[in-house]
């Protein structure tokens, strides 16, 4: 479809860089021979994992330092990643996310609002420009990590969720418009994965490494999927919850 | 609070599993965390868990698994120094610098270790009379003490602390990175020559006559052969094969291609481990190892013979079983080891693998096993008995001057340990003073009495 593997003469720029799915992912990119531009907070872990990928795939890459709270910077954020990739940026994923503590965040609203701008608003603000780069071009490939926790609210982790509902809501309207212009977008909704995000997290099952996320992921999009639940089969176990009748979904304790 | 997962660990010999309460950072920043947030009693590090007893185990305390904090961090392609994070496995070093021509300094016989557990455990190869230890070939290395500091140490800088922590399993701190020196070869291949010697004497005997010749050298013994027969072996040396020594034609001489099960120099017995296929099997492979001389095999096929298999400690059942390794010194090595495999022998307990090595000179680290001489190594099933079988071996061990490897060991006591390592005393001083709270142990520091100086008691 899209010919995602040919990566020659193109590059990849990956929001939230340091995760490890993210740095599975970047290999997969490494391996097709992008040059890579990972942006994540400064710091040692994002040099890490830029040097990482080039000393293994030998690969350019690039660590582009970027708080996804920080809004004013990323309108230059984008334009100097864009400078630097000139005509060569063929895909963006974003996979910045984060899960702080729900009753914590109940309690406190600084903390909910972090956790819903950053799965969130500052999702909106660096796809925005994006698009706005891939639109004009008409090509180019944009994933959006979101999970399956956006699919259905639950007691224990709905702040979570409903910003990953809205970011699922948000990256199919951006297909719907980038779709005239032949931008791929696709949504990728991962279960559980093997990352700090989970550790020491009970009720887990099915856990799927970082490495057979970004396998999932990077086919995903490969393929030219709208929307790909990672691993495959919980599309399934989605559609059995979302199948509960919200009378008796609501008396769970989930 | 840095979250954690109550898990039962083990090394693998599956014997002791412990539950312990595992976390696994996966930011540099994390580890100190951890260490900071005071929940756990204390703390151990853990790499890859190819240890054989306790010693990445702490029972009821923190492990911290660092296999997640393993980014090369720099590779000199000319002069062949990485520098790279703690969690590295041995298997992505080779992934990664032997196509272009640097294979690791020295290796042990598994490529499932991780850079930090092979500092720990300052790990030898075969190739110890010829390069040394896996300590010997770092430059500088990274290390979170307790305190929370980071602090670079080497030979040529903080010294005491590089040389307490080179074979210091782990009690000094969390090693983040280190620096060290990769071995220029011009394939993945290696020229062996095997030979089949009638006894331990023999065996000792053409070590020391001929392995100047060989880079690796290490001797396979048939654990069960008796009397005349006894350390019956065969001798099998290496050296890496130059570009000229293969077939023209190969396709990519720094990458075999990928290999089958066939690629497995020997097929694994899939019956049950007992004196009878043990002693079936050995005879097998020392009837088939004829002598050969200049036989070109890959890396992994020379080195690594077990990976293949996947879990091959199941073979020894739910019980598990520990590996006895042992060195003496030149002087003693043939009445020390004679007496070890005579009791072994007499005792029928099957012994799946037994490897003779000499060792070359020691290294300056201070808990180092590797010291001149000889070492034998063995796997023993876990069955009844067995503790006091390695009790009278213990005390054998120490009559003729030996030691063992605490990377192999389950049930050594204290007592014995400071007979085998005359500078205890100072690696416990130095503990003393970097870790005053006693935030770093394990559950093998608690057996072996390395976590605190004094007359303290070891909880
Ligand atoms: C099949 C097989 C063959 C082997 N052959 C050999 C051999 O030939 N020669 C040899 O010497 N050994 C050999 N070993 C043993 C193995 O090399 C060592 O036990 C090695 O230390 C294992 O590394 P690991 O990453 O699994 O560490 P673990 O077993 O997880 O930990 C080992 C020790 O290192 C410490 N540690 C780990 N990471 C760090 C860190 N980042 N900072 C501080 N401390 C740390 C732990 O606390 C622990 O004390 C073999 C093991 C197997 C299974
Ligand atoms: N783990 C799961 O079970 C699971 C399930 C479904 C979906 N997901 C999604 O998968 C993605 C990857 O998550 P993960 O499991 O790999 O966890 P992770 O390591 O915590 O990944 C989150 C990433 O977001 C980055 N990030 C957070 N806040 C940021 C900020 N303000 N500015 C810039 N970057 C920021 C983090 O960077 P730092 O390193 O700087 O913190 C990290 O790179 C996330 O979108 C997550 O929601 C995960």
């Amino acid at each position: 479809m899209s010919g995602l593997r040919q990566g020659a003469g193109r590059s990849a720029l990956i929001f939230g860089a340091t995760s490890p799915v993210a740095r599975a992912l970047a290999r997969e990119f490494a391996r097709c021979g992008y040059e890579l531009f990972l942006a994540g907070r400064a710091g040692e872990d994002l040099e890490a994992v830029a040097s990482d990928l080039r000393i293994r795939h030998r690969v350019s890459a690039h660590a582009c330092p970027l708080d996804a709270l920080a809004f004013e910077t990323h309108a230059a954020f984008f334009e100097a990643v864009a400078a630097r990739t000139g005509e060569s940026l063929y895909v963006a994923v974003f996979c910045i996310g984060s899960m702080s503590d729900q009753k914590a965040a109940e309690r406190d609203w600084d903390a909910a609002r972090a956790m819903l701008d950053t799965n969130y608003t500052a999702a909106v603000s660096l796809l925005e420009r994006t698009a706005a780069y891939f639109e004009p071009r008409k090509r180019g490939v944009i994933g959006v990590v979101g999970s399956v926790a956006g699919d259905r609210g639950r007691q224990s982790n709905y702040l979570y969720g409903s910003a990953k509902a809205g970011l699922a809501a948000y990256a199919q309207g951006l297909r719907n418009r980038l779709w005239r212009s032949g931008v791929q977008v696709t949504t990728i909704k991962p279960g559980f994965l093997d990352t700090r995000m989970t550790w020491g997290k009970p009720g887990l099952f099915g856990v799927a490494t970082p490495e057979r996320a970004a396998e999932g992921i990077f086919a995903a999009l490969a393929a030219g999927r709208d929307v790909a639940y990672v691993p495959g089969f919980w599309r399934g176990i989605m559609l059995l919850i979302g199948a509960v009748p919200e009378r008796v979904f609501k008396r769970l304790k989930l | 609070m840095p979250p954690w997962v109550r898990r039962e660990l083990s090394g693998w010999a599956r014997y002791p599993v412990e539950a312990c309460h595992e976390f696994r950072p996966e930011r540099r920043g994390a580890v100190a965390e951890i260490l900071a947030s005071g929940g756990q009693s204390s703390y151990i590090a853990r790499g890859l868990g190819r240890s054989y007893g306790d010693c990445a185990l702490n029972r009821g305390a923190g492990v911290v698994n660092l296999t997640r904090l393993d980014r090369f961090l720099n590779f000199d392609e000319d002069t062949g120094e990485v520098r790279c994070e703690a969690g590295v496995s041995f298997e992505a070093l080779l992934q990664t610098c032997l196509p272009r021509g640097w294979f690791p300094p020295v290796t042990p016989g598994t490529k499932f270790v991780t850079v930090g557990g092979a500092i720990a455990n300052d790990i030898h190869g075969k190739n110890h009379h010829a390069d040394g230890t896996f300590g010997a070939a770092v430059n500088e290395m990274t290390l979170l003490t307790p305190n929370g500091e980071r602090v670079v140490c080497g030979p040529q800088r903080n010294a005491d602390l590089f040389w307490a922590t080179v074979g210091g399993a782990g009690l000094t701190g969390f090693i983040l990175d280190a620096r060290f020196r990769m071995l220029k070869v011009e394939t993945a291949y290696l020229k062996a020559d095997h030979l089949r010697v009638k006894g331990l004497a023999e065996a000792m005997r053409a070590m020391l006559d001929s392995d100047a010749g060989y880079r690796y050298s290490v001797a396979w013994i048939d654990g069960l052969a008796r009397g005349k027969s006894l350390g019956r072996s065969v001798l099998m040396r290496a050296n890496h094969a130059r570009l000229s020594d293969l077939p023209s034609g190969t396709p990519n001489p720094l990458w075999p291609p990928p290999r089958g099960r066939c690629g497995v120099p020997f097929k694994l017995p899939s019956l049950t481990l007992n004196r009878w296929s043990v002693r079936a099997f050995n005879t097998l492979y020392y009837a088939t190892h004829g002598d050969a001389a200049g036989k070109l095999v890959d890396f992994d096929a020379y080195f690594y013979p077990l990976d293949s298999i996947a879990h091959w400690y199941r073979l020894y059942g739910r019980r598990g079983f520990v590996q006895f390794q042992v060195s003496f010194p030149a002087a003693s090595a043939e009445a020390g080891l004679a007496e070890v495999l005579e009791k072994l022998s007499a005792s029928g307990r099957a012994s799946f693998l037994a490897v003779l090595k000499r060792f070359g000179a020691a290294n300056a680290g201070w808990l180092s096993f590797p010291s001149p001489g000889f070492t034998l190594a063995l796997d023993l099933p876990m069955r009844d008995g067995l503790p006091r079988l390695l009790g009278e071996l213990e005390s054998r061990v120490l009559a003729h001057g030996g030691r063992i490897y605490a990377a192999k060991d389950a049930l050594t006591t204290a007592d014995a340990f400071r007979a085998m390592y005359p500078e205890l005393g100072r690696f416990r001083a130095l503990r003393a003073e970097l870790d005053p709270r006693g935030l770093l142990s394990s559950s093998l520091a608690r057996r072996l009495g390395l976590a605190r100086a004094g007359a303290e008691a070891f909880a």
